[in-house]
């Protein structure tokens, strides 16, 4: 295995009127080649904001500590993609070795700009393309993505498409520069379930043909349970939980991944009674101290709980959880 | 089953598009639906987008055009034909039906305090004589709705999404209403926040003795809530049953597909299931003959002429499909 982006001690703040907000709470991961690694959360845990750090797209009143590193390993050799500054370096991480698909793909598309014209603007912004070839190269994307009659749908706009449709069409765009990584930003949260049936097979096709990394972000954990190898879990900028798929799902470990799963309905089993997971997640702007999730947690240890960060630990090489309950059995 | 709250008869919505003065077009987005609503009961409608259901959920609250067919609400107290319902009934039907919409971020004015946005129905219907009374019976709905006291000072934006949904829902049942709606009201929501919005549904319904209609794309939503469902298919009804029938036993191939297409929680199970091809099509171009044959996988030439009626088989599970039988059989296909 080859790995693609490390991310080391990723913390990151926004400065707001109200004062710094922190977004991401020193976060770490990596990521291999043909790898799809389910980011987990609800809203308000920071799983976009870590996605688009990816590509050094936060807003500007963003800050990162010192010690937060996003190496990005591409074919020209390693790249620290937080020191890119100039908008010809960033177009590396911003298009090129990465892609970005959005939830919404309507709000993603400039409206009054065809399908074609779109894609062939972003080929020529990252390769070497005359007008034909990126038109050329366009449809047979279009066509790859199971678009019916490209050569068309090439001249369309967005609002021409229906919503899968369009989804489509933007999983095209964002693989015809050939990323790397491929961040995908609940890709099918907005779709029907037999349309979001169609994308995931679709997307699982695409990992396997073009081997590339995809950090899929989403907070259906069926989503995850089909398309990701391994999951991260977030709350409130933390990383709670980590493991391979099968590990996180079937054997969770820390409270707030319990509750998750307990909250989904399940169809097998229409006896038992949906359990939230109780209260709201707290404002960021009212971190609370110890661990994030104490507020919410039904099996707080003690008052470590409220007053110490917990460390991550291991349940074994692969899996990791930052939770005080595993203090003792797994220091 | 209890008596009927509300029942559409071959209830048809169209709305006119496009053409001159002598080639008027008609989009049907509700095609021919009959089906009963029992008092007391948690009705699921589920389907795609662009299937009917929140045209349907709006025409039953006469808040969408009815072109054909009719509905009749009858709650013990009054008796309503919503197609030719007078005006001051039309007031009074307001009060007894409600609607909960799917974003509580769009659904709530930014610029009022949450009081005053609970407070707003009781005012515009002046069911209240004075203030004192208006803020009485927003304490008391915010209250069923857990939301504090000192929430109702504040403004929408200070809240999180499940909090802004409980806004919504108490707004809904501030005018004492007997039917609700709720289209898609916790597709919003993080499922973490989701249960929690469907018990209190749930709650609510057996405290207040309500009615409602749950409009839902998400299957596994509506088994957990819902007593009863009819499945929709570009304007039409395929399936209703009760809950666990159809759970048991889907007999629509579309219902089937549906089901597939949830993605199951268990790594080790991937792509297993019958996935739908295509997509919908337009409301304003429908096939001929059963409206699903151009997707379904068990077409034969006779479901592309001839429409397949909803048939019932006495247990309330009916279906319109005219293969059913021959697929449910072991073997099939």
């Amino acid at each position: 295995m080859t790995a693609l982006i490390d991310v080391e001690n990723l913390t990151l703040k926004f400065r707001t009127d109200e004062g710094l907000i922190t977004a991401v709470d020193n976060v770490s991961f990596s990521l291999n080649k043909g790898e799809v690694m389910g980011l987990v959360g609800e809203s308000g845990s920071g799983k976009s904001v870590t996605a688009k750090a990816l590509m050094h797209l936060n807003a500007k009143n963003a800050v990162y500590t010192p010690e937060s590193k996003i190496t990005l390993h591409t074919d020209r050799g390693p790249v620290d993609v937080l020191s890119l500054r100039s908008p010809r370096e960033l177009n590396i991480v911003r298009g090129g070795a990465v892609s970005m698909i959005f939830q919404e793909p309507m709000a993603s598309f400039a409206p009054a700009i065809t399908i074609g014209k779109q894609m062939v603007e972003q080929l020529q912004l990252h390769g070497d393309y005359s007008n034909d070839k990126a038109k050329r190269w366009s449809i047979e994307m279009l066509d790859r993505v199971g678009i019916s009659d490209a050569a068309k749908r090439f001249d369309q706009y967005a609002f021409e498409l229906s919503g899968g449709m369009r989804q489509r069409a933007m999983i095209a765009m964002a693989l015809s520069t050939q990323p790397k990584l491929l961040i995908a930003d609940e890709p099918t949260t907005a779709l029907d379930v037999t349309i979001q049936a169609q994308v995931i097979d679709l997307m699982k096709d695409l990992v396997a043909e073009f081997h590339m990394g995809i950090v899929f972000i989403t907070h259906d954990l069926g989503v995850v349970a089909q398309t990701a190898d391994k999951v991260n879990v977030m709350y409130l900028g933390r990383m709670i939980e980590e493991g391979p798929v099968r590990e996180v799902i079937r054997n969770p470990k820390h409270p707030y991944t319990q509750g998750l799963l307990a909250a989904l309905p399940k169809l097998d089993d229409l006896d038992s009674p949906l359990t939230p997971v109780p209260g709201d997640i707290p404002s960021p702007l009212e971190r609370p101290a110890g661990c994030v999730f104490h507020t919410r947690c039904s099996k707080i240890v003690g008052d470590v709980c409220k007053s110490v960060d917990p460390k991550d630990r291991r349940i074994d090489t692969t899996h990791k959880v930052a939770c005080h309950i595993y203090d003792e059995v797994l220091a | 089953m209890s008596d009927v709250l509300i029942r559409a008869n071959g209830l048809s919505v169209g709305f006119p598009i496009g053409g001159g003065l002598f080639n008027k077009q008609v989009l049907k987005a509700v095609d021919n639906v009959s089906l009963d609503i029992a008092k007391g009961s948690f009705f699921g409608l589920v389907g795609e987008s662009g299937s009917g259901k929140t045209t349907l959920g709006r025409a039953l609250l006469k808040a969408a055009p009815i072109t054909a067919g009719g509905a009749h609400y009858s709650d013990g107290e009054v008796d309503y034909d919503l197609e030719k319902i007078t005006k001051d009934q039309l007031k009074d039907y307001r009060k007894r039906a409600q609607l909960i919409f799917q974003d509580p971020y769009a659904a709530l004015s930014p610029r009022m305090t949450v009081r005053d946005i609970i407070a707003e129905p009781l005012e515009v219907m002046g069911l209240t004589k004075n203030r004192q009374e208006t803020d009485a019976r927003v304490r008391e709905i915010a209250a069923k709705c857990r939301l504090n006291l000192e929430h109702l000072r504040r403004f929408p934006h200070a809240f999180s999404g499940g909090q802004r949904q409980r806004i919504s829902i108490a707004r809904a049942l501030v005018s004492a209403p007997k039917f609700i709606v709720a289209d898609e009201s916790v597709a919003a929501l993080d499922v973490s926040i989701q249960a929690d919005v469907l018990n209190l549904l749930k709650q609510i319904q057996s405290d207040m003795g309500l009615t409602f209609m749950f409009i839902s794309h998400d299957l596994s939503v509506v088994a957990h809530t819902c007593d009863y469902v009819a499945v929709m298919y570009l304007g039409r009804l395929v399936e209703t049953a009760p809950t666990r029938k159809l759970f048991a036993g889907p007999r629509h191939p579309y219902t089937k597909a549906l089901f597939s297409a949830i993605p199951s929680l268990d790594p080790d199970d991937r792509g297993s299931a019958q996935k739908l091809t295509g997509e919908i099509p337009s409301p304003t171009n429908q096939p001929s003959g059963c409206k699903f044959h151009t997707r379904c996988p068990f077409a034969i030439d006779h479901c592309k002429q001839v429409e397949p009626k909803l048939e019932t088989d006495g247990t309330g599970h009916d279906v319109a499909c005219h293969r059913w039988k021959e697929l449910m059989a072991p073997q099939a296909a």
